[in-house]
C-alpha cells in the first residue's frame, strides 16, 4: 500500500482528530461521522490514524481475523470449534473502504463463484464487512449510500455479527468495526436511523484563513515530493501519538467515572431532549476515552464538556427543515449547565 | 515553443497548454474536464493530446457502460473454466497506468465508475478483491472527462471535478479558432525529465493560496493542483525554478474556472499584509525543510518581475473568468456548486442486482448480474454425460461438474423507481401572488414528507416571460427551502413555458430511470404565449398544447387550482394533461400535501403493477 500521510502532520481539524482518536481508543463509542466540505482531508486523516494503530494479533488462516484472546461468542465458527490455541500472526489494523456503488454481495459476502464452478464446492466468499472486522469501515459520501446497503449495515453494526442466508449458504461471522462515514450535507440528508448509529459526529470546514491553507498545501506538496523523507520527519511525533493511543487503550478500564459526572451527562441529555439512552452512554464513554488519552484516572466535567458537541449534535430531535445548526443548541445547553 | 502570453492567450492556446501540461504529468494533475460537444474542434484537441503523449503512455477510452470487471480486472470466466484453475484478467485501469484515459459521456457516468476512478486517482493503485482474487496493482493515470452536457442540470459529478486540475470549455470555439500547436512530443519528454528537479520559489504557495482565497475557491485540492501545475509549467518551459508566468498560467487554468466570487481589492492588500508574518512562522519550524531548500536556490536567481506577483496572478485569473460568469456574479446569483448526484442514472427499473427477483435469463455474470447457481447447474445437467465423454479423451481426470459458458443463468430483478415530484408554481402577478405563500407552505410540507419517503423534489416557477428551474431534483431539504424562500412573485403568466419546462425535466427523470410526478399550482389564467406573445386566447391554446405533450409522455400530473374561485381554464388544463384536478379555493398547505401523496401513491402502485 502506498505510504499514508503522517497523522501528526495534519494541520488543524482538531475536533475531527480528537473524535478519531477517541474512536480508536474505545471501539464501543460507535464510530465517527464527519460531515463537511470536499478536500478537507477526511480520508487522509482516517488512513493516517489506521497507520498509527498498534498491530493486532489474529488467528492464522482465519478468514475473519479473529482475536486469539477473545472469548467464544466473539469468534467465527471455525475458531470457536478449536480446542487448542492455533498459530497467531500480527497484522496491521484493516481500513476497508465501502465504495458508493458496492453491491450487496460485495458488502455482506456471497457464494464463491469460482470454487462453486470449478470444484463444485459450496464456499462462502467473505465480503467487506468481514474484512473490516476489528478495524475501520470507511464510507465516503455516506449520505448517498443506497438504502438497501444502509439496512444491511445498520443490522450488522448493531449486532456485531453478520448473518448471511442466501444462495443456499448459511454463514454467521463476527463483524465488529468502527464505522467512519463522511459526506457533504449539501448533497442530501442522512437517514435518521443511520445518523443515530454513529457515536460521534463532527463538522469540518475548509480553513478560511490564508496561513492555515498555505501550510496545508505546503505540507501536502512536501509529502508528495518526498514521501519517505516527509514521513521520517514526522516519525517522532507520530510515535508519540501511537504510544498515547496504546497506553490509553490499556488504561481505559481503570478510568473512574464519578457519579457526579454521570448525573451531569444525564442532565445534559435531558435538557437537550435526546432520544434514548445512547446519547448518555456515548457521552460517558467518549469522556472516559478522552481522560485516558490524557493519562488521567478520573473523568472530569471538563472532559464531558469537551466531547458533548461531538457526541450529541446529531441526536437532537429536529425539524428536517430547520436550518440552524444543532451545534449551536448543544453549545448553549452546555454553557447553561456548566457555567450556571 | 512560446511562453504563455501574459496578456491573454486565446482559449485554444490555453486548451493546448492544458493538454501539454497534462501530458507531462497526467497522474499528478488528475486530468482535464473537457466541456465540448462532439465535433471537429474536440477531435482536433484530442488529436493534439494524443500526439503529445509519448508511445509509452496509451490513451484509452472508458465507455459509459463499462463493467466493474473490465475496469478493475477479475476472473476470466471462460479461460478459467477451460483451464480448470482461476485465470485473472487485467482491468482497463491497470493497463492504462502511466497514461491518460478518456471518460466518454462523463456527465452520465455511473457512481460505481466514479468511485473507482476517484479511488485510483487518490491512491494510485487498484486494489482488486473480487471473484476470490486479491491483488494490488499500481495505476497512475490522468483522466480526460468528456462532458457533453447540454444544460446545467447534467454536469460532471463534483467528486471528479474536484480532482481534475483543468476545466476547458471548447463549446464557444469554432473551427476557425484553431491555431498551430506549439508543443511537440519531444518537449513533453524533456519536461518529464526536468520535472523532478523543478523547485518553487519560497512564497509561491502563498501566492497561489491567496489567489484561491480571493477567488472564493474553497477546496484545498484546487490550491494543491495549482501548485503542481505551476511546477509542471516551469518544467515545460525549461526552467528549474517556478517563474511568475508559470504561476499565472496555473492561476488561469486551475483557479479561474473554479472561481465563485470576484476578487475584492481589499482582500489582496490584506493577503499581502499577512504574508511576511506568516513566512516568519514557517521559518521557525524545522519540518519545513523542502521549501527551505528551494529558498536557498532562489536567492541566486532574482525574480524578473517589476510588479507584485500576486497582482499578476490575480489579473491572469480575473482575465480568464468568462463574461457571463462576471454578469451572474454581479447579479449576486452565482450558481453554487451543483449538488446533484449524476449517478442516479443507475436507478433503472430492471435492475441487475437488487429489488425483487423477476426470473432468470441466459447471460454472463461478469457484466454485473448475479449468477443463479441452481439454474446454471440445471441447465448444465443434461449435458454432463456427453461432456464427460468428450473430455475423457483429452484429460486424465475431468472435473466432477462440467459447466460451460452457455449454461450461465443470471437473475433479473425489478426495482421500484425513485419518484421525483416536480412542482410547477405559478408566481405570476395575476391571482397567484397572494397565494404564493400557501404554495410555498405546501411544498415545504411535502419536502418533509419526501424526507421520510426518500423522494426527490424539483421546483419550477414561471412568471413574466419565462419559466425557471429554481431547484433541480434533490433530496437536500436545506437547499430546497432556501430556493423556495427566495422565490419572488409578479408579472405575466407564461403557463405554456412552465409546463414545457416540467415536461423537459420529466423526460430527464424518465431517462434516468425515475418516475416523475408533475404538480402544477396555477389559476390557469395564462396570458403569455409560447413565443412570448401577449393575448389570453393564444396563451391558453399554447398551454393546452404543452399539457397534451406532457400527457403523451406518460407523466402523472395534477393541477391545483389556486384561483379564489374555481376556474374553467385550470380544469381544461387538467383534462388536457389527463391529470387530477383539485380546486383549492382556499388551499391550505396540509390539504395540498395530502392531495399530492394521493397522486404519488397512484404512480407507485402503477409502476409496481407494470
Amino acid at each position: 500500500m502506498s505510504l499514508p500521510f503522517p497523522f501528526s502532520a495534519i494541520v488543524g481539524q482538531e475536533e475531527m482528530k480528537l473524535a478519531l482518536l477517541i474512536a480508536a481508543v474505545d471501539q464501543t463509542v460507535g464510530g465517527v461521522l464527519v460531515f463537511g466540505d470536499r478536500g478537507t482531508g477526511k480520508s487522509t486523516a482516517i488512513r493516517a490514524l489506521a497507520a498509527l494503530m498498534p498491530k493486532m494479533s489474529v488467528v492464522s488462516n482465519c478468514p475473519y481475523n479473529c482475536d486469539p484472546a477473545a472469548d467464544k461468542p466473539g469468534l467465527c465458527a471455525q475458531c470457536a470449534d478449536k480446542t487448542t490455541p492455533g498459530k497467531t500472526r500480527q497484522m496491521p489494523m484493516p481500513v476497508v473502504d465501502l465504495p458508493l456503488g458496492a453491491t450487496e454481495d460485495r458488502v455482506i459476502g456471497a457464494l464463491d463463484l469460482e470454487r462453486a464452478l470449478t470444484q463444485g464446492e459450496k464456499a462462502f466468499e467473505p465480503g467487506l464487512l468481514a474484512k473490516a472486522h476489528r478495524g475501520f469501515l470507511y464510507i465516503d459520501e455516506v449520505n448517498l449510500l443506497e438504502d438497501h446497503l444502509v439496512d444491511a449495515l445498520l443490522d450488522v453494526a448493531a449486532s456485531g455479527e453478520n448473518v448471511v442466508e442466501r444462495e443456499g449458504l448459511s454463514v454467521r461471522h463476527p463483524a465488529r468495526f468502527v464505522l467512519v462515514g463522511s459526506g457533504n450535507p449539501e448533497e442530501g440528508e442522512l437517514r435518521p436511523q443511520l445518523l443515530d448509529r454513529f457515536g460521534l459526529s463532527v463538522e469540518v470546514k475548509t480553513p478560511e484563513d490564508l496561513p492555515a491553507r498555505v501550510k496545508i498545501v505546503q505540507q501536502r506538496d512536501a509529502f508528495e515530493r518526498d514521501r519517505e523523507g516527509f514521513i521520517a520527519q514526522w516519525k517522532r511525533k507520530d510515535g508519540q501519538v501511537r504510544r498515547q493511543i496504546s497506553k490509553a487503550r490499556e488504561t481505559l478500564d481503570q478510568v473512574d467515572v464519578p457519579t457526579e459526572v454521570i448525573e451531569l451527562a444525564a442532565e445534559l441529555c435531558m435538557r437537550l431532549g435526546t432520544d434514548g439512552l445512547r446519547g448518555e452512554l456515548t457521552l460517558i464513554r467518549a469522556a472516559r476515552a478522552l481522560a485516558s488519552l490524557h493519562a488521567r484516572a478520573v473523568v472530569t466535567a471538563h472532559d464531558l464538556r469537551q466531547v458533548a458537541p461531538s457526541a450529541l449534535r446529531h441526536r437532537l430531535r429536529r425539524d428536517p427543515l430547520d436550518e440552524s445548526g444543532s451545534s449551536a443548541r448543544v453549545n448553549r445547553a452546555v454553557v447553561e449547565l456548566f457555567d450556571a | 515553443m512560446t511562453e504563455p502570453l501574459p496578456d491573454g492567450p486565446s482559449a485554444w492556446q490555453d486548451a493546448v497548454l492544458a493538454a501539454a501540461l497534462c501530458a507531462v504529468a497526467p497522474a499528478d494533475l488528475g486530468g482535464i474536464h473537457l466541456k465540448a460537444l462532439p465535433g471537429p474542434v474536440r477531435d482536433l484537441w484530442l488529436e493534439t493530446l494524443r500526439a503529445l503523449l509519448t508511445d509509452a503512455t496509451p490513451l484509452r477510452r472508458i465507455p459509459l457502460h463499462v463493467s466493474e470487471a473490465s475496469l478493475l480486472g477479475g476472473l476470466d470466466l471462460a479461460a478459467t473454466l477451460r483451464a480448470g484453475r482461476p485465470i485473472a484478467q487485467r482491468g482497463l485501469l491497470v493497463e492504462s497506468s502511466g497514461g491518460v484515459v478518456l471518460l466518454a459521456m462523463a456527465e452520465r457516468v455511473s457512481r460505481v465508475t466514479v468511485a473507482h476512478l476517484s479511488a485510483v486517482m487518490d491512491f494510485s493503485e487498484v486494489v482488486l478483491e473480487r471473484d476470490g482474487l486479491a491483488a494490488r496493482d499500481k495505476a497512475e493515470l490522468g483522466v480526460v472527462a468528456l462532458d457533453e452536457s447540454a444544460s446545467e442540470d447534467e454536469a460532471l459529478t463534483p467528486v471528479l471535478r474536484d480532482r481534475l486540475a483543468f476545466t476547458l470549455d471548447l463549446r464557444p470555439l469554432g473551427i476557425h479558432d484553431i491555431e498551430d500547436n506549439d508543443f511537440s512530443a519531444a518537449d513533453i519528454r524533456a519536461a518529464r525529465e526536468r520535472l523532478p528537479s523543478v523547485r518553487h520559489a519560497p512564497d509561491d504557495v502563498e501566492q497561489l493560496c491567496a489567489a484561491a482565497v480571493s477567488l472564493g475557491v474553497a477546496s484545498l485540492r484546487a490550491s494543491l493542483l495549482a501548485t503542481r501545475v505551476a511546477r509542471v509549467a516551469a518544467a515545460l518551459n525549461g526552467r528549474d525554478i517556478v517563474a511568475a508566468q508559470d504561476l499565472a498560467a496555473a492561476a488561469r487554468l486551475v483557479l479561474a474556472p473554479r472561481a465563485t466570487v470576484l476578487p475584492v481589492p481589499e482582500m489582496e492588500a490584506e493577503a499581502q499584509d499577512e504574508q511576511p508574518q506568516e513566512l516568519g512562522d514557517d521559518a521557525d519550524q524545522p519540518q519545513q525543510s523542502p521549501p527551505g531548500d528551494a529558498a536557498d536556490q532562489t536567492e541566486d536567481s532574482p525574480q524578473p518581475m517589476d510588479q507584485p506577483l500576486e497582482d499578476r496572478v490575480l489579473e491572469a485569473a480575473v482575465a480568464a473568468i468568462p463574461a457571463q460568469l462576471l454578469a451572474s456574479l454581479q447579479a449576486g446569483k452565482m450558481p453554487r456548486s451543483r449538488a446533484r448526484t449524476p449517478g442516479k442514472s443507475g436507478a433503472v427499473q430492471r435492475s441487475k442486482l437488487r429489488g425483487r427477483p423477476m426470473g432468470v435469463l441466459r447471460g454472463d455474470p461478469r457484466s454485473g448480474s448475479r449468477l443463479s447457481l441452481i439454474d446454471t447447474l440445471r441447465a448444465a445437467a443434461p449435458w454432463q454425460r456427453v461432456r464427460q465423454r468428450q473430455l475423457a479423451t483429452a484429460q486424465a481426470t475431468p472435473p466432477r461438474v462440467l459447466v460451460q459458458r452457455d449454461d450461465f443463468r443470471v437473475v433479473r430483478f425489478k426495482q421500484r423507481a425513485e419518484t421525483t415530484t416536480i412542482f410547477v408554481v405559478d408566481a405570476s402577478g395575476s391571482a397567484a401572488l397572494h397565494r404564493l405563500a400557501e404554495a410555498k407552505g405546501a411544498v415545504e410540507l411535502l419536502l418533509a414528507d419526501c424526507y421520510v419517503r426518500r423522494d426527490q423534489v424539483a421546483l419550477i416557477a414561471f412568471r413574466g416571460q419565462l419559466a425557471e428551474m429554481l431547484l433541480p431534483p434533490t433530496r437536500s431539504l436545506v437547499r430546497a427551502k432556501r430556493c423556495l424562500a427566495a422565490l419572488p412573485g409578479g408579472g405575466g403568466t407564461p403557463l405554456a413555458a412552465g409546463i414545457d419546462a416540467a415536461a423537459a425535466l420529466s423526460d430527464l427523470v424518465i431517462r434516468r430511470g425515475g418516475t416523475p410526478t408533475v404538480v402544477c399550482l396555477t389559476d390557469g389564467r395564462a396570458n403569455v404565449g409560447r413565443q412570448g406573445s401577449q393575448g389570453r386566447e393564444q396563451a391558453l391554446a399554447d398551454a393546452l398544447d404543452s399539457a397534451a405533450a406532457l400527457r403523451f409522455a406518460g407523466v402523472r400530473s395534477m393541477v391545483v387550482d389556486m384561483s379564489p374561485r374555481p376556474h374553467a381554464n385550470a380544469e381544461r388544463l387538467a383534462e388536457a394533461m389527463q391529470g387530477v384536478y383539485i380546486p383549492l379555493p382556499h388551499a391550505d398547505a396540509a390539504r395540498l400535501s395530502a392531495a399530492v401523496q394521493f397522486v404519488g401513491r397512484g404512480a407507485e402502485s402503477a409502476s409496481r403493477a407494470s
